[in-house]
């Protein structure tokens, strides 16, 4: 059995599966329970300075859904804790003291001022609480008030703020970066600069779910009105890898850790993301839609995948896809691949040639009794048949053996690596010498 | 067609020779796996799941299906089979249209439920058919516990105490282990030698001696045993079947359906067990479907399944019932055998109508038959035993009988009905209360 065990920055826990601060972590009720559940750790739902903020009485979340109404997307416009800061933080101590092995991460968001973090941090210390989590990502609201996104869109701020709060706890500190922003890397360098011992993303992407079509106004509607908000779970994972994955290739960021957060749903989830360079994850969307009990399947998942590759610990698994994420220019010309349909697999719906077609390459026919089959001669293995046939793997793309013949160009499939800057195509190609 | 199935009287290979693999096939082929995610996907993974609730087992079905759906079927099957180490027989044997799959909430919503013992199979199959056993036996406690009985209730009971570091020896007076499952169940339930196939899977765990042909009352004795071991358990089903009190029910052709349905189980090809042209079953539960379908698999012209209550009354479930009217048995409810009638060997049996108070309407039914079976339930057998409940071993929630140190579950025991699933769970259940009795 692999050992799930993690250690992020420090933080013990008996797996590497957090909740992210949200909804699910706000109270001790709550976080027993998730603890209860088997989760490693939780990061406490951002806490702010007193008064409490104040929430919407209308609804604060707004859904996209896939087929069979699967929950797909959420977007939210709840704001941090509403709760004083007295009892979150001792309920936080409460929780702490009855499940040491447990992480326990508090999220912060306070003006954008040294005062109030001096604040507030030993207050966190006090409760036993692990690390904190600075919450610089969340996009409503709070952004407005000159905090969260508003400071995570800002380097600087983020340096600046980081410093503080370094500067005023002993506690790993783990900077929490907003997606809302065009170069990723930026934040979390100045993350770095600000001496952050971690970043964790993603947080929310700016969204409206949907529009009332009779009320012509966006959900989640309050009274006639929509803000944007805060948009989460699995539609967002994509996005979420990339940045991921953008800070762990970095050379001047390879070596910050990362909290992975987005979308993670599953243990395959969680391992991609780790893969991809998170040396845990948080989920939040997954327990909002299914319970705190998915961490089971999170952890029988993950145990044996780790033991079907050999691998005895979590460590062995994180970074290990980062060396094969590369540049578009990097890619190797010279691999050809094509579609092929196996027919015994195939249930004839035909959607795998209307969308070839249609809207690529014409490389799929389709005879008198429905059987489909990949022309090789006009196959470019654009990979869209794989993606629309609703059974798995019975589209697959074949790679082409070097020396064979590309029926499509008539050339040789050559042996050797070639990417575009050698390519004759391109202007500023530079001479393969 | 062969001519064959006209004849009268009582013949073997009524069908044409290869006739005989399709009618006993696979009753529900397996999943394939993309039928088992589009399946899997339908779970709604609900909160304190009403399928959970209505598995004698406690199965996390919901984990389990979550398991699969993520590409994970061997954790799926160790879910299933750390609550119930037969869930690939339950998975085949079970009424799951009156368990699980009737609490489903999508069969409230849509009149569907999910496949639940269909998934069951695809992952116990999985992890199974590759040989591994996913759980580990215990340290040893040097405690000896006798089994008495092989079937599923004494064989879960095994698995448990095995694990938990016991030494278990377990006795069963057939020649071959597996009770009902290798010898109680129609044959196109479980194929292709299953039921052995899962004892040996599950013999793996070791710690467990396997004796057949030693039976209670002749080969060993329940103070024998006790006398040298710390716990006994009692699982050896009910050896007796019932008289149908009806004149000249003693003539040849009259059979138990259940020894009808373990000479099939055993039958190297059934195309040599003989069958009637005419045959009759009377009963209304699991073993009298089993023996009317497999009747009319094996060639019988015309099956007759007749009750004595309506057929809301019949422990076969709907399914099941629905499934002997596909196969072309006919049901004729509210009637009582009173005659046997023929020269020697039956010819013909003879019910009277009765009421809904099991009242005689004076109204008869004669119905031509070269075999009848009776499936009107099984009895316990054996002197000396614990005291009864009825007509079974009283026996309370985790199974202690009314003697300290002996146990017993399934269908011997009193309590729960006669079900695969609640025979593995009796079993599990009083192998935990024999180990928190032998060493907590």
């Amino acid at each position: 059995m692999a050992d799930l065990r993690s250690d992020f920055v420090g933080i013990k826990s008996p797996n590497p599966f957090w909740l992210a601060s949200a909804p699910p972590t706000d109270k001790e009720y709550n976080v027993r329970r998730a603890f209860e559940a088997g989760w490693g750790g939780v990061v406490w739902k951002t806490l702010g300075i007193d008064p409490p903020v104040v929430n919407v009485n209308g609804p604060r979340y707004g859904a996209i859904y896939g087929a069979d109404r699967r929950l797909l997307g959420l977007n939210n416009i709840e704001l941090i804790t509403d709760r004083p800061l007295a009892q979150n933080l001792q309920e936080i101590k409460s929780v702490k003291r009855d499940y040491p092995d447990r992480a326990m991460v508090v999220s912060l968001m306070v003006p954008c001022e040294e005062e109030p973090w001096k604040y507030i941090l030993p207050l966190v210390e006090e409760t036993g609480a692990d690390g904190v989590e600075l919450n610089f990502g969340c996009p409503h609201g709070m952004s407005e008030r000159g905090m969260g996104a508003a400071v995570g869109q800002v380097p600087e701020y983020i340096e600046m703020v980081t410093r503080w709060v370094k500067a005023s706890t002993r506690m790993p500190v783990i900077v929490k970066l907003t997606p809302n922003i065009a170069d990723i890397r930026k934040p979390a360098e100045a993350a770095l600069r600000g001496g952050a011992d971690a970043v964790s993303l993603i947080n929310t992407i700016n969204s409206i779910t949907s529009v009332d079509l009779d009320l012509f106004a966006p959900e989640p509607t309050i009274d006639g009105k929509g803000a944007h908000g805060g948009y989460c779970g699995p539609a967002v994972k994509p996005i979420a890898l990339n940045m991921v994955a953008e800070i762990a290739r970095d050379p001047g960021l390879s070596q910050v850790p990362i909290s992975g957060i987005g979308g993670v749903t599953t243990w395959r989830d969680a391992a991609e993301f780790m893969a991809l360079g998170a040396g845990n994850v948080q989920v939040c969307t997954a327990v909002m839609t299914y319970g705190f009990k998915i961490v089971q399947e999170m952890i029988s998942g993950l145990s044996e995948y780790l033991d079907d590759k050999g691998m005895t610990s979590v460590d062995q698994l994180v970074r290990r896809a980062v060396p094969n994420v590369t540049d578009w220019n990097q890619l190797n010309l010279n691999y050809v691949a094509k579609a092929k349909i196996n027919e015994d697999l195939c249930i004839s719906c035909g959607r795998c040639f209307a969308a070839c077609e249609d809207t690529s390459h014409q490389a799929i026919a389709m005879s008198e009794d429905r059987t489909f089959s990949v022309i090789d001669a006009e196959c470019v293995a654009c990979n869209l048949c794989v993606n629309v046939c609703p059974v798995e793997n019975c589209i697959t793309m074949e790679t082409m053996a070097p020396g064979t013949t590309d029926p499509r160009t008539g050339k040789v499939v050559e042996k050797e690596y070639a990417n575009w800057t050698t390519h004759p195509n391109n202007p500023a190609a530079t001479a393969a010498e | 067609m062969s001519q064959k199935v006209f004849e009268p009287g009582i013949s073997a290979g009524r069908l044409e020779a290869d006739a005989y693999a399709a009618q006993f096939s696979d009753l529900h082929p397996p999943l394939d796996p993309h039928a088992a995610l589009v399946a899997a996907d339908r779970c709604y993974f609900c909160h304190d799941a009403p399928c959970i609730t209505a598995c004698p087992t406690d199965i996390d079905i919901p984990l389990f299906i979550r398991q699969i759906a993520t590409g994970t079927p061997d954790a799926a099957a160790k879910t299933i089979l750390s609550q119930n180490i037969m869930g690939g027989m339950c998975a085949r044997v079970c009424p799951t249209e009156q368990l699980c799959e009737q609490a489903c909430v999508r069969e409230e919503a849509e009149g569907k439920p999910v496949k639940i013992g269909q998934l069951q199979r695809y992952a116990t199959d999985h992890l199974q058919e590759q040989g591994k056993h996913p759980f580990e036996r215990g340290e040893a406690t040097g405690k000896r516990v006798a089994v008495v009985g092989a079937g599923p209730a004494g064989l879960s009971c095994a698995h448990r105490l095995a694990m938990l570091g016991h030494d278990v020896v377990v006795h069963d007076a057939r020649p071959k282990p597996g009770g009902l499952n290798e010898y109680g169940i129609a044959a196109y339930k479980t194929p292709d030698g299953f039921a052995q196939a899962e004892v040996d899977w599950l013999m793996q765990i070791g710690g467990i001696t396997l004796k057949n042909g030693s039976a209670l009352g002749a080969d060993i004795t329940l103070e024998g045993l006790k006398a040298d071991h710390d716990a006994v358990f009692l699982g050896m089903g009910l050896g007796g079947v019932n008289a149908l009190g009806a004149t000249g029910e003693n003539k040849a052709g009259v059979l138990d359906a259940v020894d009808f349905i373990a000479d099939l189980r055993q039958a190297g090809d059934v195309a040599q067990v003989p069958i009637g042209r005419d045959v009759v079953v009377i009963g209304g539960g699991m073993t009298a479907i089993d023996a009317a379908v497999q009747a009319k698999l094996l060639g019988a012209l015309n099956v007759t399944l007749v009750y004595r209550r309506g057929r809301d009354r019949m422990n076969a479930s709907v399914f099941e019932q629905d499934l002997a009217a596909s196969k072309g048995v006919r049901i004729v409810n509210h009637a009582v055998p009173v005659a046997v009638h023929g020269n020697g060997a039956v010819r013909e049996i003879e019910f009277e109508y009765v009421d809904a108070d099991m009242k005689g309407t004076g109204q008869m039914l004669r119905l031509a038959a070269d075999q009848v079976f009776k499936a009107i339930g099984q009895t316990l057998e054996g002197d000396a035993l614990p005291a009864l409940e009825g007509r079974k071993i009283k026996v309370d929630g985790t199974g202690r009988t009314s003697v300290d140190g002996i146990w017993a579950g399934g269908d011997c025991a009193s309590g729960g009905d006669d079900l695969t699933v609640t025979a593995v769970a009796e079993g599990r259940d009083a192998a935990i209360d024999i180990h928190m009795a032998l060493v907590g």
